[in-house]
């Protein structure tokens, strides 16, 4: 059990609470840009996608974990990306390192092109209206042949950088994970500021939130436009990570999955986000493996991976609405405060007749 | 061709306000936006597929069995999955029906197979003349089922105790309970119904289309339906209904390959920037 001293009020708001914290994290780092070099190919490659996927979950987490809202569109965010930086290095001959941010922006501007219309009203519009902006950029994506070459997908190649060159897994994995690092302190710095406070508040009680002055429609959007922005990165790190991209890539699953990951993770941190993208992309893995052990009536199913994430889904909403990092923070508390552990230490507090509307 | 058009999605929009009525009533009641509806619709529709051309029942026979079937399949996910979550944000509870989405699916595919199937028992099919035009009679008899079932909700709402109390509970859920409604039963009923209408959509979309355990995906696009005509009307879900099946028919014939598939969401897109609390919408208020 650790106690602090606050002397001053910047002490709630510095990004590592104590300084052990911040050598453990820099501990983790170093092990992530170590391990990879020993590992097979195959499990850096693994690795990249927990990391484009990570990108993802910290975004649609601060959109939905802080928020409060839900978009059912992100894969449109992440293929908007990943056309981008596609279109733009391999049918233009820009460079890489500016298609990356431009890809990053641009999916910014189409969510808040998207964003406004649907968050200036009341409710849970985002999520029909994402819903449908996902199924048209899909069809988008597969009739603009003469930019995206349809059905038939789009080849990328992997970038350079002056001497180094990417196209190994390995060193496309150090390119991302940079990017992920990046990508993290810029949220944490977001939510550390007034703006991120705001984006809480409103999460917590948009009548409370709006009463202090908090304009809900451009801080909604905001939220939106940033989530958007880590989807349209991650898309682009994604195209040029799988050097082919077609519409496939990015349908109406692909953005459920993406809800999956930051629920199982976890809503509302940056842990539950990397736990949400490892669960994502360990599980299938896994279920793979799996099929060789069940009985094939079961291991030969197409659905087993949709129903597994379907019932887990459910079960993490009932039981766990923390996802896995709540189940690590009771595990941390329990050791940390040995006896005084109780069944409803972590007991959720409901909120009964709260409704969104009033007739 | 233009009238035959105007016909073919007269009948398709009729399915997507019969589907949009269902989580109208839903999300009236309960506050919970129900993306699960397509596919109780698809389970709907191979429930009676499997009564009718596997086990040999007649139509209307079946047709009853698929009714008794969701009502209680529509209490059991009440039961099972929303009432832990009430009182819960609106985000969880949304999210919960997204997850039952996906259980429902892939245990669909397990369980009927992802073919594509053909299923036209029941409603006959020959052309219909009339002067110039000529359509199939299938669509007049998904027209005349919807408006039979329309009229029999409107009944039902305003004449029955469970109709009334329903209405009184999405109004307002604490002065029903105070009233004495019993609020748990309400909803349950709610459920039962809504996935009654979403699977009466279900088997009258089958002739004109296929059956698939994807089939869910073409409920979504009641959304669009349901917030064109003001999300939580239910005669906005019946008007938007139409005039998103009929909009979309249009745009397969005069608009380029593709637009029929995403029109509805360009609908939705254009209500939500030009007049976002729909056709019959309310104008919303809050109080703290």
């Amino acid at each position: 059990m650790r106690f602090i001293q606050r002397r001053s009020y910047l002490q709630d708001i510095q990004l590592f609470k104590y300084r052990s914290t911040m050598i453990w994290y820099m501990l983790l780092i170093l092990t992530f840009l170590i391990v990879p070099i020993f590992i097979g190919v195959y499990w850096v490659s693994l690795l990249c996608f927990v990391v484009i996927y990570s990108i993802v979950a910290l975004g649609m987490n601060l959109l939905t974990g802080y928020t409060g809202q839900v978009s059912l569109g992100h894969a449109a965010f992440f293929a908007v990306g990943s056309y981008t930086s596609a279109i733009m290095t391999m049918s233009h001959g820009i460079s890489f390192w500016l298609a990356l941010p431009i890809s990053g922006i641009f999916a910014a501007i189409l969510g808040i092109f998207i964003g406004l219309p649907a968050l200036r009203l009341k409710g849970l519009y985002l999520a029909i209206a994402t819903m449908g902006f996902g199924f048209i950029v899909e069809e988008i994506i597969a009739r603009w042949e003469s930019v995206t070459n349809g059905a038939n997908g789009m080849l990328v190649q992997r970038p350079r950088l002056g001497p180094i060159d990417f196209n190994s897994d390995l060193a496309f994995y150090y390119l991302t994970f940079i990017v992920l690092i990046v990508m993290i302190i810029i949220l944490k710095n977001i939510l550390r500021t007034p703006t991120g406070r705001a984006l809480i508040a409103i999460r917590d009680s948009e009548v409370a939130a709006e009463s202090m002055g908090i304009n809900l429609a451009i801080y909604k959007t905001a939220s939106f436009a940033i989530s958007a922005f880590y989807a349209g990165i991650a898309g682009a790190l994604f195209a040029h990570f799988m050097l082919f991209i077609g519409p496939e890539n990015f349908n109406f699953i692909v953005s459920i999955n993406f809800l999956v990951m930051i629920i199982i993770g976890g809503l509302g941190s940056v842990h539950g986000a990397i736990f949400g993208a490892i669960f994502l992309t360990v599980l299938p893995e896994l279920i793979s493996l799996a099929k060789d052990f069940l009985p094939p009536a079961i291991g030969q199913q197409a659905g087993l991976q949709g129903l597994i994430f379907g019932v887990l889904l459910l079960l993490f909403i009932l039981y766990e609405p923390l996802g896995l990092y709540g189940r690590w923070l009771k595990l941390k508390f329990y050791f940390e405060y040995f006896p005084f552990y109780k069944k409803d230490t972590f007991r959720r507090v409901r909120k009964f007749t709260k409704t969104e509307r009033h007739q | 061709m233009l009238l035959q058009q105007i016909i073919n999605g007269f009948a398709m929009g009729s399915i997507y306000a019969l589907v949009a009525l269902g989580f109208v009533l839903i999300y009236k009641a309960t506050e919970v936006l129900n993306f699960a509806q397509g596919d109780l619709m698809m389970v709907g529709a191979f429930v009676a597929f499997t009564c009718i051309n596997y086990l040999h029942i007649p139509f209307l026979l079946a047709v009853l069995i698929t009714i008794v079937f969701m009502g209680i399949f529509g209490k059991l996910i009440e039961r099972v999955v929303l009432r832990p979550l009430v009182g819960e944000h609106t985000v969880a509870m949304l999210m919960a029906t997204v997850g039952l989405g996906m259980i429902i699916r892939s245990l669909s595919g397990m369980i009927w197979g992802y073919d594509t199937y053909q299923f036209q028992a029941g409603i006959s099919d020959f052309p219909v003349r009339l002067g110039a035009v000529a359509f199939s009679s299938v669509n007049l008899w998904i027209i005349g089922i919807t408006l039979i079932l329309i009229t029999g909700l409107y009944l039902f709402f305003s004449r029955t105790k469970m109709g009334i109390s329903m209405e009184a509970t999405s109004q307002n859920q604490l002065a029903a309970y105070l009233m004495g409604i019993g609020v748990k039963k309400v909803f349950s009923n709610i459920w039962a119904l809504s996935a009654i209408v979403a699977a009466i959509g279900g088997i009258l979309l089958t002739p004109i289309q296929f059956l698939n355990y994807n089939m869910g995906y073409i409920g979504l696009r009641a959304f669009p339906a349901a917030v064109l005509g003001g999300f939580g009307s239910v005669p906005g879900a019946i008007v938007g209904g139409i005039i998103i099946g009929i909009s979309e028919a249009l745009a397969g014939v005069y608009l380029p390959v593709g637009f029929k598939d995403i029109f509805a969401y360009i609908i939705l897109i254009a209500v939500l920037l030009i007049r976002p609390e729909g056709i019959f919408g309310l104008p919303e208020r809050k109080r703290v």
